[in-house]
C-alpha cells in the first residue's frame, strides 16, 4: 500500500517534469527564448547538478569537500577529449566524463577521507588546484590557451542530466544506504560502532558526487565553445559550496533552489559589472544574517506540503 | 552461573598511549547470560576498556575473543556485526535523524537490498525498507518509544534519549551489550526504571551485559559479578557483597586508612 502511495508521488513528479520540459522545449524551438536566456537555462541546469552532487558529499555525508571544481574540470576535459579528439558521440563523452571524475573521486577519496573537518577541506582544496595546474601544463588539451569544444549541450541533455542527478541523489538518500551516510554526518564514532562501514560510505558518496559533477563538466564544456583551466579555479569550487550552504546544509531542494536563484542573480548582474560582486556578496551576507540555516534549513521543499495534513506517517525521509 | 564456555574472553589486554599505560594486564571472562558490572574511580580506564572491546582502540598487548573468535584489529563496525554493541557515556544519537531512523541505522548491516536497487528503486528496495520499518517499529514498541517515532532524536527528553540509545544498540542484535554509564544524569526514579529495563532486556533478548556505572545502588542491585579497575589494573573481581568489603576496593575509592 505504502509502495503504491509512494509510486504515485513519483509518477506525479515525473509527469510534472515532463510538462516543464515540453514547455521550455517549445519555447526554445518556437524562438521565444533568445540565446541569452537559453544559455542561462543551461547554466542553471549545470549548476543544479553541481549543487546537488556536492550536497550529497557535504549535506548528507558531512564531508566538507571544497575541491568540487576539480571533478567538474576532470569531467569537462575528459568529455571534450572524447568528442573533439576521439570523435565519440556526445552521450558517450558525458558518460566518460562522469566515470573519469568518479575515478578521480575514488583516487582522492580513499586516502583523504581518513581526514576530518578542516584537514579534509584543505586536502580537497589541494586536489582542485592540482587538477587545474596539471591541465594548465598539458599541451594535448591546449594548456593555458584552452581547448576548442563544439557546442553540443542542448536543453534535452541538460534536462535529462538534471533529472537523473536529482533522482539518483533522492533515491540514494531515502534508503538505508543514505541513512548510513547521514549517520556518519551526525556522529561518525557512533555510526562506526553501530555496524556502518564509514570509510566505504564516505568513499561511495564521494564517488557518486564526483560522477555527477563529471557529467555536469561534460555539459559545461560543450556549452561554451572553449574551456580554460582558469574556469575551474577554487573560486568555482566556492560558488558550488555557496549553493549548498545557502540552500541549507542537508536539504536537496534547498541546494537546487539556491543554484537557480544565484545563477539568475549572477546572470542578470552581468549588466552591471562594477557592482556585480558587491551585490552578490551583499545577498550572501544578508542571507547569512537572517537565515543562517540556509534557505530551507534541513527541510525539503515537499515537507511544507506534508505538514499541513498533520503528521504524515510516511517513513520516507522528507522528500516525496 | 553457567558453566559453559565464556562468551567473551579478555586475556591480559593492555594499551599504552605514549608513555601512559591506560589499561594493562586485564583479564575478564564473561559467560552467556551474565550481568556484570565494571566499576572504578574516575580515570581508572573503564571507558578505555570499552573502547578496546569495541575496536575503537587496538590493544597494544593481549587478546580479546568473542565465542573463540579473535577480535584483534577488527574495525568497530565489524566487531558490532560480530555481536558486541554499545552505548556511550555522553549520548551519541544521530540527532537530526528521527527516532525510528536511529534504530534503522542499526539494522543497516542486515539490509538485503543493494545500493543499486535503492537508486533504481527495484522492488527489493521497497521490500527491504518496509521490512526494516516494521521491525524498527516493533522494536520501539518494546521500549515505549513508538509514539516518538517521527520525532527527531535530539528533541527527546534526556531519559528517553538514553532509552533510545540502548534500543539502538540492541537493534543491532548483539550477543554482548556494553553500557557506559547508562544512569549518568538520571534521577533516582529514572535510575530505578533503568534497572528494570536492563533486567527486562536481558531476559527478553537473552543477552550478556557489561555495564560501567558510578551509581553503586544500581551496580550492587542488579549485577551478579563486579570487576573493579583502578589505574588501568584489575584490582578485584567477585560478587557484590565481596566487592563491598574488599579492602583494596575501599582503598581505591576512599584512600588508605590511617593506622594510628
Amino acid at each position: 500500500m505504502t509502495i503504491l502511495k509512494r509510486a504515485k508521488g513519483f509518477w506525479l513528479s515525473i509527469l510534472l517534469s515532463c510538462i516543464f520540459f515540453t514547455i521550455i522545449q517549445t519555447m526554445i524551438s518556437g524562438g521565444l527564448l533568445n540565446p541569452f536566456y537559453q544559455n542561462t537555462i543551461m547554466l542553471i541546469g549545470i549548476n543544479i547538478i553541481l549543487a546537488a552532487s556536492l550536497h550529497l558529499i557535504i549535506g548528507i555525508t558531512g564531508q566538507f569537500s571544497i575541491g568540487h571544481a576539480g571533478f567538474l574540470a576532470v569531467g569537462a576535459y575528459a568529455s571534450a577529449i572524447m568528442t573533439m579528439k576521439l570523435e565519440m558521440p556526445f552521450f558517450v563523452s558525458l558518460l566518460v566524463g562522469g566515470l573519469m571524475a568518479a575515478l578521480a573521486g575514488l583516487i582522492i577519496g580513499i586516502p583523504s577521507l581518513r581526514l576530518k573537518g578542516d584537514y579534509l577541506a584543505i586536502a580537497t582544496l589541494g586536489f582542485g588546484e592540482i587538477v587545474r595546474i596539471v591541465l594548465l601544463n598539458i599541451d594535448y588539451v591546449g594548456g593555458a590557451s584552452g581547448m576548442q569544444v563544439s557546442h553540443l549541450t542542448t536543453w534535452p541533455w541538460v534536462f535529462a542530466s538534471v533529472l537523473l542527478t536529482i533522482l539518483v541523489i533522492r533515491n540514494f538518500t531515502s534508503s538505508t544506504h543514505g541513512r548510513a551516510c547521514i549517520s556518519i554526518r551526525e556522529d561518525e564514532t557512533a555510526a562506526d560502532s553501530m555496524g556502518i562501514n564509514t570509510t566505504y560510505y564516505k568513499v561511495v558518496a564521494f564517488a557518486i558526487g564526483a560522477f555527477l559533477a563529471g557529467i555536469a563538466g561534460g555539459l559545461y564544456a560543450h556549452n561554451f565553445y572553449i574551456i580554460l583551466p582558469s574556469n575551474f579555479g577554487f573560486l568555482k569550487s566556492f560558488d558550488i559550496l555557496i549553493f549548498v550552504v545557502l540552500g541549507g546544509l542537508g536539504s536537496l531542494s534547498g541546494a537546487v533552489l539556491a543554484a537557480i536563484l544565484l545563477t539568475v542573480v549572477t546572470t542578470f548582474l552581468q549588466d552591471y559589472p562594477e557592482t556585480r560582486m558587491i551585490i552578490y556578496s551583499l545577498v550572501l551576507i544578508i542571507m547569512m544574517i537572517y537565515r543562517p540555516q540556509g534557505l530551507l534549513g534541513t527541510k525539503e521543499f515537499t515537507s511544507f506540503f506534508k505538514r499541513k495534513g498533520g503528521h504524515k506517517h510516511d517513513n520516507e525521509q522528507t522528500i516525496a | 552461573m553457567t558453566t559453559n564456555k565464556p562468551l567473551l574472553k579478555v586475556d591480559a589486554v593492555g594499551i599504552q598511549f605514549g608513555g601512559l599505560k591506560a589499561v594493562s594486564n586485564v583479564n575478564v571472562e564473561l559467560y552467556p547470560g551474565e550481568l556484570i558490572g565494571l566499576i572504578g574511580p574516575n580515570g581508572a580506564g573503564k571507558t578505555t576498556f570499552f573502547n578496546l572491546l569495541t575496536g575503537v582502540y587496538v590493544p597494544t598487548e593481549g587478546s580479546i575473543s568473542l565465542e573463540g573468535q579473535n577480535l584483534r584489529k577488527l574495525p568497530p563496525y565489524k566487531i558490532n556485526q560480530k555481536g558486541i554493541s554499545r552505548t556511550f557515556q555522553n549520548i551519541r544519537l544521530f540527532g537530526d535523524l528521527s527516532v525510528i531512523d536511529n534504530v534503522k541505522v542499526a539494522y543497516h548491516s542486515l539490509a538485503k537490498h543493494s545500493m543499486i536497487s535503492s537508486i533504481l528503486r527495484f522492488p527489493t528496495h521497497f521490500k527491504g525498507e518496509q521490512e526494516m520499518d516494521e521491525r524498527a517499529l516493533e522494536f520501539l514498541k518494546i521500549f515505549n518509544l513508538d509514539h516518538y517515532q517521527h520525532e527527531l532524536a535530539k528533541n527527546l527528553p534526556y531519559g528517553q534519549q538514553r532509552r533510545l540509545e540502548i534500543a539502538r544498540a540492541l537493534a543491532a542484535n548483539p550477543k554482548l551489550l556494553l553500557l557506559d554509564e547508562p544512569a549518568a544524569g538520571m534521577n533516582p526514579q529514572e535510575t530505578h526504571e533503568l534497572m528494570n529495563l536492563i533486567a527486562f532486556i536481558r531476559e527478553k533478548f537473552n543477552l550478556t551485559v557489561l555495564l560501567i556505572e558510578h551509581d553503586m545502588s544500581l551496580v550492587m542491585g542488579v549485577c551478579e559479578r563486579i570487576y573493579v579497575l583502578d589505574h588501568g589494573q584489575l584490582i578485584a573481581e567477585g560478587k557484590p557483597e565481596e566487592i563491598r568489603n574488599n579492602p583494596k576496593v575501599i582503598e581505591a575509592y576512599l584512600g588508605e586508612e590511617v593506622v594510628s
